[in-house]
Formats: C-alpha cells, sequence, structure tokens
C-alpha cells in the first residue's frame, strides 16, 4: 500500500518546499509535485516534519502502570508529532539491566505507534553509588544514559562513567541538581519562596553541576547531554563550552519556556516540577539558547503522575506534568520558531543527540524511513483533558489557547494519527 | 470574607474590621457568663495535622462561647493513621455538614488546596512556615489595645530571631505594615529568606544596636533543630548575639513592649523570666487569643448567613 502527502510544505534539508511525499512500505519514495498513493493524506495549509524525537519521556512502565503506560504514553506521543521517544529510566525496576531495556522495547513494539528507544542508568538503581553495566546496556543497544530523577553527585564515579562513555562511543546526559543544596525544595529560590516560606531550589545547585560535567567532559572527552536546562547562567556555560568546541549539548523543556515560578504561589502541586519553573528573564535565557543553537533540542520531560499523587500537599506531591501532547503547541505559543528551526529542536537534532539518524530526524528525501508528522502550525486549539490520551492528567495548560496542531503521524509508513485522532 | 488564610488575603479593610469585632467579643468575655448565642447551629471543626496546644485551645474556646459546636480532629487517632488521603479526610468531613474548618498542617498551602474540596470556610492556624493569620491578628490587637490606638504609624516593631522558618513572622510583617509599623528583622543571615528586598522591613544582624529606638520587642522561638541543620553555629552563640537577657531588656526606651508567640525556648531566646520583664505583653497575646478568634469566626461564619 502506498500513501501520498499531498500539497504540504515539506520541511526539507536545505528548506521548506511545496511537494508530495510517496510512502512505499515504510519507506519515502518519492518527493516531488503530482504524487497519488492507495491512501492520500491532505496536507495543504500545513507543513511535514521528519517525525519528532522526544530526548525525555518518563513512560512508568514497569512499575508505576497506574499513571501511564508504555502504550498510552506512545499513542500520547503519537498525538504529538512524536515517531520516537528516549525512556527516562526511573522505572521500577530501573533501567540498569538488559532485560528492563529489552522489557521496555518490547512493550514498544506491541504497541506500535512509535520506537522507544530506553537510554541506561549510569549507576546501578540511579542510586549513583556503583556503575551500571554500561558496556553490557551499549552492546545492547543502549546510547544515551542517564540516572534522571537525580544527578550522579559523586564526582569521582561521574569521571569514570565519562571514561566509559568516551570508549564506548555513547553519551552521559546529566539531571544537572546538586541534591545538598536543594533539600525538600519545591520551587525555584526566589521572592515568591521567601513570602511562602518554603525552602527554594537554587538556580546554582544546577549551574554547578552543568560546570562540573563541563570540566570532565573537557578532561575525558566525552559527549555530555545537559537535561532539562533551566536557568540563564546554564545557558551562558553550555553556550561557552561550545565556543571551546566541547562535546556539550543541551535540551530545555516546553514548560521551562513558558512557565514562571510566580504560578507556585496558587498552591497547586500541578506547577511542582523538577527542576523548577524559574523567573522570567532565565525563560529570556532560555529563548535565545534555543534560537542560536546553544540548547539543540526541545524535550518534554513528560512526567505523568496519578491524580491522588498531585493531590498531596506542595512539599510532598512528586515533581513533573505531562507533556507530550503539548509540547509543539507550548513551544510555538512561547517561541517564534521557523519550520527549520522546529525540525532541528523537536527532531533531527535530539535524533543526532540520541544516535538514532539512521530512522529518525531525517531529510525526507527518497530512501528515508517514513517518520513524519504534517503539522498545522497555525491553528489554534485548546487542550481538552478529557481527549488526552496519556493515562495521567497533570498538565498545567488545560484550557489554554495554543498554536500548532498536529493533523496527521506517519510512523515506518504507518499512520497512527488521522486528523489528530489516534488510529490504534 | 469566606475564608481567612493569610493577612493579605484579610486586607486592610479586613483586619481592620476584625480588630473593631474584638473588641466587642472582649466586652463579651468579661461578662460573668461569657457566652452569646451567635452561631448557635454552627459546626467548628480543629483539624490539627500538627501539635498545638495554645491555638487550638483558643479556637475551641472561642467557638463555644459563641454557641458553636465544636469537633476536634486529632491526627493520631484517625483515618489519617490508616493512610486516608488529604482529600479522603476533608471530604469526610464536609460530609457531615461542618461550616469552619480550622487547619493546622506542616505543608504550606494545604488551607488553599482542601478549599477546593470543601463549602466549609477555611482559617489557617498554620501553614508550615507561611503564615498564621490569627496570631498576627492576635499581636495588631495585642499592641494597639497596650497602646490605645488603631493606627501604628510611627511604631517601631523589632522582630528577632529565626524569621526563615516563621508563619508568625511572615503573617505579623504584613499585618503591622499594614497598619503603619516600622519594622526591623534581626537575625543572623541564615534564618533570613534568601530574598526580602520586596518586604516592608528593614534588615540588621545587630540586636544592640536597634533596642534604642524599638517600641515593640518581638521575640520568635528558636527550635533546637536548626542547629542540626547547620543554620546557626551553636545555640550559646545564638542566645549571646540574639536572646534577650536583663541587659538588653535594660537597653529598651522604659514604655518599650515585650512580646513571644509561644512556646518560649528558656535559656536559648528568653535568657530573662517573662515575670521580670517591665512591659511583657506576653500574657495578653493568649488572652486575646480567645477574643480574636471569637472575631474571626463570627466574621466567617455569620456573615454567611446573611448574604
Amino acid at each position: 500500500m502506498t500513501i501520498a502527502v499531498r500539497g504540504g510544505h515539506v520541511v526539507g534539508l536545505h528548506g521548506v518546499e511545496r511537494v508530495d511525499v510517496l510512502i512505499d512500505n515504510e519507506v519515502v519514495v518519492k518527493v516531488g509535485a503530482n504524487l497519488a498513493g492507495d491512501v492520500n493524506i491532505d496536507a495543504v495549509g500545513c507543513h511535514v516534519f521528519p517525525g519528532f524525537v522526544d530526548l525525555h519521556a518518563h513512560l512508568r512502565e514497569p512499575g508505576r502502570e497506574d499513571c501511564e503506560t508504555i502504550a498510552t504514553a506512545s499513542r500520547a506521543g503519537a498525538k504529538g508529532g512524536y515517531t520516537a521517544l528516549i525512556a527516562m529510566p526511573n522505572t521500577d525496576p530501573a533501567h540498569d539491566s538488559v532485560s528492563v531495556i529489552e522489557f521496555v522495547r518490547e512493550q514498544a513494539r506491541r504497541a506500535g505507534l512509535l520506537d522507544v528507544f530506553p537510554s541506561g542508568c549510569i549507576t546501578m538503581g540511579r542510586r549513583g553509588e556503583a556503575l551500571a553495566p554500561l558496556g553490557d546496556l551499549c552492546a545492547a543497544g543502549v546510547r544515551l544514559f542517564t540516572d534522571d530523577g537525580s544527578g550522579v553527585q559523586d564526582p569521582v564515579l561521574m569521571a569514570r562513567a565519562m571514561q566509559y562513555a568516551k570508549s564506548l562511543g555513547v553519551t552521559m546526559a546529566q539531571h544537572c541538581e546538586v541534591s545538598a543544596l536543594t533539600q525538600g525544595a519545591v520551587m525555584n529560590e526566589c521572592a515568591c519562596s521567601s513570602d511562602m516560606g518554603v525552602p527554594g531550589w537554587p538556580s546554582i545547585a544546577e549551574e554547578l553541576m552543568v560546570q562540573r560535567d563541563i570540566e570532565l567532559s573537557r578532561s575525558t572527552g566525552a559527549s555530555v547531554h545537559f537535561l532539562h536546562l533551566s536557568t540563564a547562567r546554564s545557558v551562558e556555560l553550555v553556550r561557552e563550552a561550545k565556543l571551546e568546541g566541547l562535546h556539550v549539548t543541551a535540551e530545555v523543556t516546553p514548560h521551562h519556556l513558558s512557565l514562571t515560578e510566580e504560578l507556585l504561589t496558587t498552591f497547586d502541586p500541578v506547577f511542582k516540577v523538577n527542576p523548577p519553573l524559574r523567573s522570567m528573564s532565565d525563560i529570556r535565557a532560555l529563548k535565545a539558547g534555543l534560537l542560536d543553537g546553544t540548547i539543540d533540542a526541545v524535550a518534554t520531560d513528560h512526567a505523568p503522575h496519578a491524580r491522588r499523587d498531585k493531590e498531596l500537599p506542595l512539599d510532598q506531591a512528586p515533581p513533573g506534568m505531562i507533556g507530550l501532547e503539548t509540547a509543539l503547541g507550548v513551544v510555538l505559543s512561547a517561541v517564534d520558531l521557523d519550520p527549520m528551526q522546529i525540525a532541528a529542536v523537536m527532531s533531527r537534532n535530539p535524533a543526532r543527540i540520541a544516535q538514532i539518524a539512521q530512522t529518525h530526524g531525517h531529510n525526507i528525501v527518497p530512501g528515508d524511513t517514513a517518520n513524519l508528522c504534517v503539522v498545522d502550525l497555525n491553528a489554534l486549539w485548546q487542550v481538552n483533558p478529557a481527549t488526552l490520551a496519556s493515562k495521567s492528567k497533570n498538565t498545567p495548560f488545560v484550557g489554554r489557547q495554543l498554536r500548532g496542531m498536529v493533523r496527521s503521524t506517519m510512523f515506518r509508513g504507518e499512520i497512527t494519527v488521522l486528523d489528530g485522532v489516534a488510529q490504534k | 470574607m469566606k475564608h481567612l488564610r493569610s493577612i493579605s488575603e484579610l486586607g486592610l479593610e479586613g483586619l481592620t474590621r476584625i480588630l473593631h469585632l474584638t473588641e466587642s467579643m472582649a466586652e463579651v468575655n468579661s461578662r460573668p457568663v461569657p457566652k452569646v448565642p451567635a452561631l448557635r447551629g454552627k459546626t467548628v471543626v480543629s483539624l490539627f495535622f500538627e501539635d498545638s496546644t495554645r491555638t487550638r485551645l483558643s479556637f475551641e474556646t472561642a467557638a463555644k462561647r459563641l454557641s458553636a459546636e465544636t469537633m476536634t480532629f486529632s491526627v493520631s487517632t484517625s483515618s489519617v493513621n490508616k493512610g486516608e488521603s488529604l482529600r479522603d479526610t476533608i471530604e469526610t468531613i464536609s460530609d457531615m455538614g461542618v461550616h469552619a474548618l480550622v487547619v493546622r498542617h506542616k505543608s504550606v498551602g494545604v488551607p488553599w488546596q482542601i478549599a477546593k474540596w470543601t463549602n466549609a470556610s477555611i482559617i489557617n492556624a498554620g501553614d508550615g512556615a507561611h503564615q498564621h493569620p490569627t496570631q498576627a491578628l492576635v499581636d495588631c490587637y495585642t499592641v494597639c489595645e497596650a497602646l490605645s490606638t488603631k493606627d501604628l504609624s510611627g511604631v517601631h516593631l523589632t522582630i528577632v530571631g529565626d524569621i526563615k522558618h516563621s508563619r508568625v513572622a511572615r503573617s505579623n510583617i504584613q499585618a503591622f505594615s499594614m497598619l503603619g509599623a516600622k519594622i526591623t528583622l534581626v537575625a543572623p543571615p541564615t534564618l533570613l529568606p534568601v530574598n526580602v528586598s520586596h518586604w516592608p522591613v528593614t534588615v540588621s544582624s545587630d540586636l544592640d544596636s536597634v533596642l534604642g529606638s524599638t517600641d515593640v520587642l518581638y521575640m520568635l522561638r528558636l527550635q533546637s533543630e536548626r542547629m542540626a541543620q547547620g543554620l546557626v553555629p551553636s545555640l550559646h552563640e545564638y542566645s549571646t548575639r540574639f536572646g534577650l537577657d536583663d541587659q538588653r531588656v535594660a537597653k529598651l526606651p522604659s514604655r518599650s513592649l515585650v512580646m513571644h508567640p509561644g512556646p518560649m525556648n528558656r535559656g536559648v531566646e528568653m535568657l530573662i523570666d517573662p515575670s521580670e520583664i517591665p512591659n511583657s505583653l506576653i500574657h495578653r497575646q493568649v488572652s486575646n487569643g480567645v477574643s480574636v478568634r471569637m472575631a474571626v469566626l463570627f466574621e466567617l461564619l455569620s456573615v454567611e448567613e446573611l448574604s
């Protein structure tokens, strides 16, 4: 069966072109004018992007299937235009053994809605005490390693992990948080946290670890990826490191580009995330970093939590918000990105960082795996919790008007989302 | 007014109204039978997830003097110990048809969160280090009473101690500044919130230098766990620099008032027996507690009936 995506603006390597795309059996076979397939998707007025790649998704399976499963997260991802997710390792059990990695992949294959690439733990059980079997996990196909949810505190352990990373050709992705500085913290350390009498999460707790890992990358030559950057000074540190030619990359979440610390004064735990929402000046720096390429990628940090957990008092509620279905809309409502930049930060750069560019984040030319999404960049829409595919509904964007809507998603040549509706 | 959760939510107008109403309640309390039927048929629940002696007893006494029914929810004997969630606890109590919940919780913001799950009025009896509005009302009333004024313009209030972890300080800074007082905070830098430049206060770390211009000296309790957290080098050093002893009392102008919200930490911030302080208001703070809380309950529960 062939599928033709017709009349759309295709966001290719060298620019945006109004052409049709013909897909046959998982592969893009032709890009040109007046193509027709057995099935035709109308993309008039829309842009055709390589399928989005999320470097940072918490799928909760195994362990917390009441919050999310790999199948429900896959569906949420497909609706958000994603064809690949990097699964974070803080499941129960954690991603510190080949069997867990294979389980996650198998569940994703069963769901069949997108590719899930499990990240591996840097340390056993993410406890920060002993290295996980980095070599075994690498041999099983893992390319991105992280203890996300916590940073690796011990500099000696991190230096060893980086030495391994260098020799294996994999990337260490750091959750930058010096935990001694964030004990009990529920929000950014700022005027609001002082008013509220809550322990703050100071910017410096992130920046110290960004700085440390830049130095470790310099000394070991290993690649390091900074997860969910949230402060202006972190952006500056990464910018300087890149100018020096060090192997560093960074991501930012949609919520850190759009929401500020003042929202915590409502005491609603839906706004509690880690790292916390910061100030307007941090947001300005993050946007500038995204626009000038200092920050390579937008990553969701999709973090589903059951309602009963998010109804706990602010200091006890777990941090995190869902983001797969709203990522594009939130980003485009916050930052003025052109289609080429969108393709870069949502697909091509994250695919390169995750080392999955063979099948994702491509240039939409014949021979590419048919992982695509069709987006109406000007469509305005509102988040309706009832239609979210994610099992958890902890998003603060309910009722907000967002710009940019995913119309269809194709995964390996199969239509997973059509007119905004998941097909399975 | 539906809830009393913070002084800023109350506003100057509400604050003034409650202080005025407190005078009437004080008159009730001076009668041989200090009881009026104002809140007959109303039910007030005290929900203390954190220990309290004076606040809980004064709320319950206040409710009884207004003829309201009272229920006491004690966490140690409740289903909370069986793992019942906060939401289920609130909804269960609300289902019994109650009119006000007096809530104390160690977590900041709980009075705002639970307001979504009940129709009852919420009275914040302390949420973490955030707010304790009725204590501030008591303190304002007590100072106004002692100075026979309702306008605190030009009055210099000095608050000494662990500002960072104090809901009493946060509420009092808002309330006293609304009434026109000039406020100085005295604390080691580690016991001040990180960012107070937007607060209507001046900050000092030298108690002796501000005593001479202080009209009201407000001592806060220092919890010994602050030392364990490394926020003060030693209790001894803290008492030497920030404790109130007879020498410091002697440095105060003769008409200066001294306050403490209790419970006192004798030997830490209080190195002198309160009975030896000439103008101590510490006992008035407790006795006015009942009148102020009667005023608050009356304001919240009787207005609801009229509207």
